[in-house]
C-alpha cells in the first residue's frame, strides 16, 4: 500500500521536474484532447520535442495558469474561442510575440493586434434550416429570427454556450446593447422548446421537427453528413446552411458570425523556443488541412483547400469585426442575456 | 497538556488543513460585488433558488421513495428473490449522474429510438402526442434519484439489520401488528441512519453540474459556473458557492436541533436471527416490483444502453483503456485509504473528546461535499500554489534549482481534492460504526490501563470493520466518477475514464462517449459488490 502511494507520487513529482529539462514544450488546451493530440504527436515526430498535454475548461484552466503565475509549467494556452483568449491577454497570462511568420500567414482580423494570441482555425456559426418547411426566402439575418413569423418554430442552444455569447457579442458590436437585447426576447419568445443539450442536439431537434430553424457551427453538420450511421445521415439529409447577413448596407449585410480557436503563448512559459515552433507548426498548411479534414474547421491561412462538405456549404461573408471585441463584450452579452430571458 | 490532549488537537490539525479550500470559498462572502449581485437578484436568481428547491425537494422525496421501502422489505420480510435484489439494489451507485442523464436522453428524447418508433408507427409527428419530456427538471429529479437512492437504502438497511429483534418484539406483546411496529419503532429508530443517506444524496444534488447542465435546468450550480465562465469572475462565482454551502450549514444544523440529543445505542448483547415477515402470493409480487424498479430503471436499462452503443456504435477505446482504468483506479484506491483514514481519526478524537472545537472543525471538514468540484478545486489550488510559491522562494534563498509546482501541479492537489469532497462520505460510515459501539466497552478498555490507540486498534477497529470497509469502497466509487476536480487539478498526460467520457461526451459524441462510461461502471461494480458481501457478513441470514 506504502509502495503504491510513494510510487504514484514519485511517478507525479517526476512529471513536473522533467517539465523543466529541455526539449519538450506543456500545452494547456481548451480543445478537446481528440481534436489536438494527433497534430501534437505529429509535430513531436517531425521536430523531437516532447509535447506535454492538459485539456480542460479554458476558464478553468486560466485560473490555474494565473494561480501558478511565474512558477507555471505551461508555454502555449489554446482556446476554443477569442473570447477566452482576450480573457486571458487581460489576466496577464499571455506574452505578446513578435512571430512575422505567422503575421505573414493569418490576416489581422484573426489574431491579436499586440501579438498576444493567433486564430488557428475558423468557425462559422450559421443559420440551419429544416430543408422541407422553410423556403430560402423567409431567411435574411439573425436579427429576423426575432419576428413573428418564427414564433414556435425556433431552437436555440442555451446561453451558457461560449459560442452563443460570442455571437450576442458580435451583435452589441454592431447594433448596440439595447436592440441586441430586444433582438433577444424576440428570439426567446419564438423558441419551441426551454434551451437544453448541445448544437448537435439542436440540429436533431430540427430534423425531427421540434422546430424548424436554429443557430449553429457548421462543424456539427458536417460531422454528421460524413457519420458512418444512417440516423446521422437521416438527420443531416433533412438540413441546409443558410448564410446570414450576406446583403445590404451597415450592420445588416455585416455578415455571418464567426469565431476562432486560437492560442498564445504563455508570459513565464520556460520553453519559449519549442512552444514558437509549435504555434507555427499549427498554423502550417499540413496542420491547417488536417483541421478542415478531421473536424470541418475553416483555415485561417489563405490559399488552404478546405473539405469537400466545407465546399458544399458554400463560400461566405463573415462579420470583419475584430475578434477581440467578442471578448470585450462578452460580460455584457451574458447579462443581456441575463435580462432577455434566454436560459 | 498535549499528552491529554494530543489526539484532540491532532484531529483539529487535520480537520483545519482540509477545511481549508472551503474556508477559503467561504471568505469570499466578505468581498462582495454588488453590482453583480443586484444584476442576479434583478434577473436569474429567483429561478436558480426556485430551481435548487424543487430539485432538492424532488430528489429527497425521490430516494426515500426508493431507498426506504426497498431496504424494509429486504431486510425485515421474505420473499422470492431477496437475496439477490439485496445486493442487486445497490448497483445504480455505480453510474455517474451525468452518464445516465445523458443515457435517457438519447433514448428518450424526440430524436432518440423510442419517439422516433412511435413517429413512424402512428404517422404523428412531434407536438401532436404527449410525451414526457425527459430534458426538464422532472427529468433531472428522476435521473438523480435514481443513482442516489442507493445511499439511502445502504444507510437505512444497515440499521434496519442492526436493529435488535428484541425491539420490535416487545412493540409486538404491546399489541402492535408488525406494520404498526415499523411505523412506530423501526422507522423512528432508523430515522438517524435514514437522514444521514438522505443528506448524502442531497448534498451530491446539489454539488451537481453535468447533469442539470445537460438538461437545461437553471439551477444555483449552473448559476455558479455562468458566474465563473460566463463573467470570467471567480471571485463572484466563490461568493454564490460560499452561500450555497451557508444554506447546506444551516440545513445541517437544523437537523442536529431536531434530533437534539437522542441517540440510539442498540440495547442487544447479541441479535438473535431475525424472524423475516413471510410475503405471500400479491403481496410478494408487489414486493419484487417495487424492488425491481429502481434496479432496471437505475442499472439495467442504462448500462444496456451503454453497452449497445459501445459494443456496435461507438470508436472501439483501444488499448489505451488500460491505461485510463489503471488511473483511475489506484486513484480512487488511494483517495478512499486516505479519506477513511482521516475520517476514523476525526470521528475517534470526537468520540474521546466531544468538545466543541473538535466537532466544529471535523463538520467544517464535512462541508467539501455540498460543493461543486470546480469550485473545491479552486479553493485546494489557491492554498497550495501559495505554499508552493513560498517554497520556490526558500529554495532560491538557498541557492537551489526551482523545485516547480511541487503541490499543486502533482497529483497531491488531486488527492487532496478528494479527501476535501469526500471526507463528509467516510465520516458518515465511520461515524455511524463508532455510534452503535456502547461507551462501557471504551470504559472497560480504559479500566485495564489500554490507551486510546490501543483501544482504537482492539476494540474499535475490529468492531466497525464493516463501516470502515463501507466508507473505503463509497469513497472509491465516488471518486471513480468524480469528474470536474479532477479535470482541472491533473497532472500533464494524466487521463481517467471519467475524463475521457466527458471529453467526448462534451464534444457532442454521447455515443463515442459509451466505452469509457460502461467501463466506469464496470469498475464501480467492484467495489458496490464487495459492499454486499460486507454488509451480509454482519447479520446471519
Amino acid at each position: 500500500m506504502n509502495k503504491t502511494l510513494l510510487s504514484i507520487v514519485a511517478v507525479s513529482l517526476l512529471w513536473v521536474t522533467t517539465a523543466q529539462a529541455n526539449g519538450i514544450v506543456n500545452v494547456y488546451s481548451a480543445r478537446k484532447e481528440a481534436l489536438i493530440k494527433p497534430l501534437l504527436d505529429e509535430f513531436s515526430a517531425n521536430t523531437g520535442v516532447k509535447v506535454n498535454l492538459i485539456t480542460g475548461d479554458a476558464d478553468a484552466l486560466l485560473k490555474r495558469l494565473q494561480l501558478e503565475g511565474n512558477a507555471t509549467p505551461a508555454d502555449v494556452f489554446i482556446t476554443v474561442d477569442a473570447g477566452r483568449l482576450h480573457r486571458a491577454k487581460e489576466a496577464g497570462v499571455l506574452k505578446a510575440l513578435s512571430f512575422p511568420a505567422l503575421e505573414k500567414s493569418i490576416p489581422q482580423a484573426l489574431r491579436d493586434t499586440e501579438g498576444y494570441w493567433f486564430g488557428l482555425t475558423l468557425r462559422a456559426r450559421p443559420i440551419i434550416y429544416a430543408k422541407d418547411r422553410v423556403t430560402v426566402d423567409e431567411l435574411s439575418t439573425y436579427e429576423a429570427l426575432a419576428e413573428a413569423q418564427w414564433h414556435g418554430r425556433l431552437c436555440l442552444r442555451s446561453s451558457e454556450s461560449v459560442y452563443n455569447q460570442s455571437l450576442v457579442a458580435a451583435t452589441i458590436s454592431a447594433l448596440g446593447p439595447e436592440a441586441t437585447q430586444t433582438w433577444m426576447q424576440g428570439m426567446v419568445n419564438n423558441i419551441a422548446k426551454a434551451p437544453s443539450g448541445g448544437d448537435t442536439d439542436q440540429l436533431k431537434a430540427v430534423a425531427a421537427g421540434v422546430c424548424d430553424v436554429t443557430i449553429a457551427n457548421t462543424y456539427y453538420l458536417a460531422r454528421l453528413i460524413n457519420s458512418s450511421k444512417p440516423a446521422d445521415q437521416a438527420v443531416a439529409s433533412k438540413l441546409a446552411v443558410f448564410w446570414p447577413n450576406q446583403m445590404g448596407e451597415g450592420a445588416v449585410g455585416r455578415g455571418a458570425h464567426f469565431n476562432v480557436s486560437g492560442a498564445g503563448l504563455t508570459q513565464h512559459g520556460k520553453h519559449p523556443e519549442q512552444a514558437k515552433a509549435l504555434l507555427e507548426y499549427l498554423a502550417s498548411a499540413r496542420a491547417q488541412t488536417w483541421y478542415a479534414d478531421i473536424n470541418n474547421e475553416y483555415p485561417v491561412v489563405e490559399g488552404v483547400a478546405i473539405s469537400a462538405t466545407l465546399e458544399g456549404f458554400g463560400r461566405y461573408k463573415m462579420d470583419p469585426i475584430a475578434l477581440e471585441i467578442l471578448g470585450q463584450n462578452n460580460r455584457q452579452a451574458v447579462q443581456l442575456m441575463d435580462r432577455a430571458g434566454w436560459k | 497538556m498535549f499528552r491529554r490532549h494530543g489526539l484532540s488537537v491532532f484531529a483539529v490539525v487535520i480537520a483545519a488543513f482540509i477545511a481549508l479550500p472551503v474556508i477559503v470559498i467561504l471568505s469570499h462572502l466578505v468581498q462582495t460585488d454588488g453590482a453583480l449581485w443586484q444584476h442576479l437578484l434583478e434577473t436569474v436568481l429567483n429561478d436558480y433558488l426556485v430551481n435548487s428547491f424543487l430539485l432538492l425537494l424532488g430528489v429527497g422525496v425521490g430516494v426515500l421513495l426508493l431507498g426506504v421501502p426497498t431496504a424494509w422489505l429486504t431486510s425485515m420480510c421474505s420473499f422470492p428473490g431477496r437475496r439477490w435484489l439485496s445486493w442487486a439494489l445497490l448497483l445504480p451507485l455505480a453510474v455517474p449522474a451525468y452518464i445516465i442523464a445523458y443515457t435517457y436522453a438519447g433514448l428518450l428524447d424526440f430524436a432518440g429510438p423510442v419517439q422516433t418508433w412511435i413517429r413512424d408507427l402512428t404517422g404523428l409527428s412531434y407536438g401532436d402526442y404527449w410525451f414526457f419530456e425527459i430534458r426538464s427538471l422532472g427529468g433531472a429529479v428522476v435521473m438523480m434519484s435514481l443513482v442516489l437512492y442507493p445511499y439511502v437504502y445502504l444507510m437505512a438497511r444497515a440499521a434496519f439489520l442492526e436493529q435488535s429483534v428484541s425491539s420490535l418484539e416487545v412493540g409486538c406483546s404491546l399489541g402492535y401488528s408488525r406494520w404498526r411496529a415499523m411505523w412506530s419503532l423501526a422507522l423512528p429508530m432508523a430515522r438517524p441512519a435514514i437522514i444521514a443517506g438522505l443528506s448524502l444524496a442531497l448534498m451530491e444534488t446539489l454539488a451537481d453540474y453535468g447533469t442539470v447542465q445537460y438538461y437545461g435546468v437553471s439551477t444555483f450550480t449552473t448559476g455558479i459556473f455562468r458566474t465563473f465562465y460566463g463573467y470570467g469572475d471567480t471571485a463572484a462565482a466563490s461568493q454564490l458557492a460560499a452561500s450555497l454551502l451557508a444554506f447546506v450549514i444551516l440545513l445541517v444544523l437544523l437537523e442536529r436541533y431536531s434530533r437534539r440529543r437522542a441517540r440510539f445505542h442498540s440495547q442487544a448483547e447479541s441479535r438473535a436471527r431475525a424472524d423475516l415477515i413471510p410475503l405471500k402470493g400479491s403481496q410478494a409480487t408487489v414486493a419484487i416490483a417495487v424492488c425491481l424498479t429502481p434496479l432496471l430503471l437505475g442499472f439495467v436499462i442504462p448500462a444496456a444502453q451503454l453497452l449497445l452503443w459501445a459494443v456496435f456504435e461507438a470508436q472501439p477505446l483501444g488499448w489505451d483503456f488500460v491505461r485510463l482504468a489503471w488511473n483511475s483506479f489506484s486513484l480512487a484506491f488511494l483517495a478512499a485509504i486516505i479519506a477513511v483514514i482521516l475520517a476514523i481519526i476525526l470521528a475517534y478524537a470526537k468520540r474521546t473528546k466531544p468538545i466543541k472545537p473538535v466537532r466544529m472543525v471535523i463538520a467544517m471538514a464535512g462541508f467539501g461535499y455540498a460543493l461543486p468540484g470546480t469550485i473545491i478545486a479552486i479553493g485546494v489550488l489557491i492554498p497550495l500554489a501559495w505554499a508552493d510559491h513560498r517554497l520556490i522562494e526558500l529554495f532560491d534563498s538557498l541557492g537551489w534549482d526551482s523545485p516547480g509546482l511541487l503541490l499543486s501541479g502533482s497529483l497531491v492537489a488531486l488527492l487532496f481534492a478528494y479527501a476535501v469532497r469526500f471526507l463528509a462520505v467516510a465520516l458518515a460510515s465511520v461515524q455511524s460504526g463508532l455510534e452503535k459501539i456502547k461507551p462501557t466497552l471504551d470504559h472497560a478498555g480504559r479500566s485495564m490501563g489500554h490507551g486510546p490507540l490501543a483501544i482504537l486498534r482492539q476494540i474499535h477497529v475490529p468492531l466497525m470493520r464493516s463501516s470502515i470497509l463501507t466508507a473505503v469502497l463509497i469513497v472509491f466509487v465516488d471518486v471513480l466518477k468524480e469528474l470536474p476536480a479532477t479535470l482541472i487539478l491533473r497532472p500533464f498526460n494524466f487521463d481517467t475514464m471519467a475524463i475521457r467520457a466527458y471529453e467526448l461526451a462534451s464534444d457532442e459524441r454521447l455515443v463515442d462517449a459509451a466505452p469509457a462510461s460502461i467501463m466506469i461502471v464496470l469498475v464501480g461494480l467492484i467495489p458496490v459488490l464487495m459492499l454486499h458481501a460486507s454488509i451480509a457478513r454482519r447479520r446471519p441470514h
